[in-house]
């Protein structure tokens, strides 16, 4: 027995020795690598980034949190000879109340955001959006900046931005200048910035008190890009009758799209059943107008009035206990 | 290759405790890194485009995807992966204890990103609801065992660390 032992003992010593050689050639060979080649920089000013985002001999992109970028290069559906990494920029990343704007950095994480007592404070919608964006593990690395300038037509954050109307500034080789979120999305993947811009923060006007609210978005599982979502925020006078409304659907169409009709519709009218169901067929129809008639677009445009009905009728039954304001 | 390896750039970060410095292509994934380099072969990979959740680590004291990230990012943060909850022969920390008790995985494929996104919940909230724990888990793809003994095991889990106080995680990786 003692002898088997010590026959298995040596053997395996033996493969031990054959294995590891193996593993460290193979270590030394086998690199895998499913992106493009490309050139990493890391920038600490906002000025050094957009000096080399201007570098006509390079195409450089910028790389925020990664969490779309990263599989578009895994997928080579990208080919950035350089990438730009904003995270090593210390004055990008932050949560700002400034009066009644709450401003919030490019860089800063979705998670950061969902987690903010100062988000949760003066726009629980916005708190309430982050809830749907990926997977918490994609939120603990995915940006604000990122997810706008990105632009996929699914995205929540766009979609609040539109819905509030945000301002977004912008730092590019001319300066500073600010976008309205209203013309920042220009279509699938595409906004406004030129391809040496930054988008560098996102100001949110804080709705007045008591504007009530609704976040509403369907996907297949939990986490999933959303196949359809909308939101909307009204304001009721003491009657009941609506002095403000904005109402937005997203993923049917390439950017996020406010319904004009259904405003229309809603001002000056108390919001009953009747009227809600009469906005959302009213933005539904605003949407057939748009491009592509494929059966999926036409269930997507299904489920945006769907989402609609349900965002303002959350707004009319339970806004009143979570206003937007503080 | 002489043209790649002029991009290449240094990493300097903590991986199980261990320091580790390399010099790596700028598109080097970071669960390539982790498993290719440095051999730690239990971050698995699954989608490559952060659905599956099988390559997710912990950095920072956060659940993160691997195969989301490249590297260089990783410069100057503190990685743990699943080699660095239990080292080997040392006890299994109370969540892989309760996975193994519960029935928690049969092919073990996913298993790893799981144990790191709940211990990420856990260090981050000590009693997580069940809603919390199914929140977690929605990052992560099983075929096997389906989630009814996940969820099980890390209530176990929550329960086992009540009642005794928690180590560390454990810092002497491979």
């Amino acid at each position: 027995m003692i002898c088997g032992r010590r026959v298995r003992a040596q053997r395996k010593s033996a493969l031990d020795s054959v294995r590891d050689r193996e593993k460290r050639k193979r270590r030394i060979q086998y690199n895998p690598v499913k992106p493009p080649a490309f050139e990493y920089v890391r920038p600490s000013s906002l000025d050094e980034a957009v000096r080399l985002l201007a570098d006509p001999a390079k195409e450089s992109k910028v790389l925020a949190g990664g969490q779309s970028l990263i599989p578009l290069l895994n997928f080579r559906l990208a080919y950035p000879r350089r990438l730009v990494d904003i995270k090593g920029i210390a004055e990008l990343a932050y949560i700002r109340r400034d009066g009644d704007r709450l401003r919030i950095g490019a860089t800063t994480r979705t998670r950061d955001i969902e987690e903010s007592d100062a988000v949760a404070a003066a726009l629980p919608l916005l708190t309430e959006a982050c809830h749907w964006v990926g997977h918490v593990q994609i939120r603990n690395r995915g940006t604000i900046g990122g997810s706008l300038a990105h632009a996929d037509p699914s995205a929540e954050l766009p979609a609040v931005c539109v819905l509030l109307d945000a301002e977004l500034k912008v730092r590019g080789s001319a300066g500073t200048r600010t976008a309205s979120a209203n013309g920042f999305f220009h279509g699938f993947l595409s906004t406004d910035l030129a391809p040496d811009e930054i988008l560098e923060e996102v100001a949110f006007t804080i709705p007045a008190a008591g504007t009530r609210w609704g976040f509403r978005e369907f996907a297949h599982r939990r986490g999933d890009f959303a196949l359809a979502g909308a939101a909307c925020t009204l304001r009721l006078n003491r009657d009941g009758v609506v002095e403000q409304a904005v109402a937005l659907v997203f993923g049917a169409t390439p950017s996020p799209r406010r319904s004009a009709a259904a405003a229309a519709m809603l001002h000056g009218n108390r919001v009953t059943n009747e009227a809600i169901r009469e906005a959302a067929q009213m933005t539904r129809r605003e949407l057939a107008s748009e491009p592509a008639g494929d059966s999926e677009q036409a269930y997507r445009q299904e489920l945006c009035e769907v989402m609609l009905v349900r965002a303002l009728t959350d707004a009319v039954n339970e806004g009143a206990s979570r206003g937007v304001a503080a | 290759m002489s043209g790649l390896e002029s991009l290449a750039v240094p990493v300097r970060c903590t991986v199980n405790g261990v320091e580790q410095t390399a010099t790596v292509e700028p598109r080097l994934l970071l669960s390539d890194f982790l498993r290719h380099q440095l051999g730690l072969t239990g971050t698995h990979v699954g989608c490559e485009h952060g659905v599956c959740g099988a390559c997710t680590v912990m950095i920072d004291g956060k659940a993160v995807r691997s195969c989301l990230m490249l590297a260089v990012e990783a410069n100057g943060t503190a990685i743990v992966t699943v080699e660095g909850l239990a080292a080997d022969g040392q006890p299994l920390t109370p969540l892989q204890k309760a996975f193994h008790e519960e029935h928690g995985l049969q092919c073990g494929f996913c298993t790893s990103g799981i144990l790191m996104s709940l211990t990420a919940l856990i260090e981050h909230q000590p009693s997580p609801t069940e809603d919390d724990i199914v929140t977690t888990l929605d990052g992560h793809l099983c075929r096997c065992t389906g989630y009814r003994n996940i969820v099980r095991a890390a209530q176990a889990a929550v329960k086992a660390e009540q009642h005794r106080s928690r180590p560390a995680v454990a810092t002497a990786g491979r």
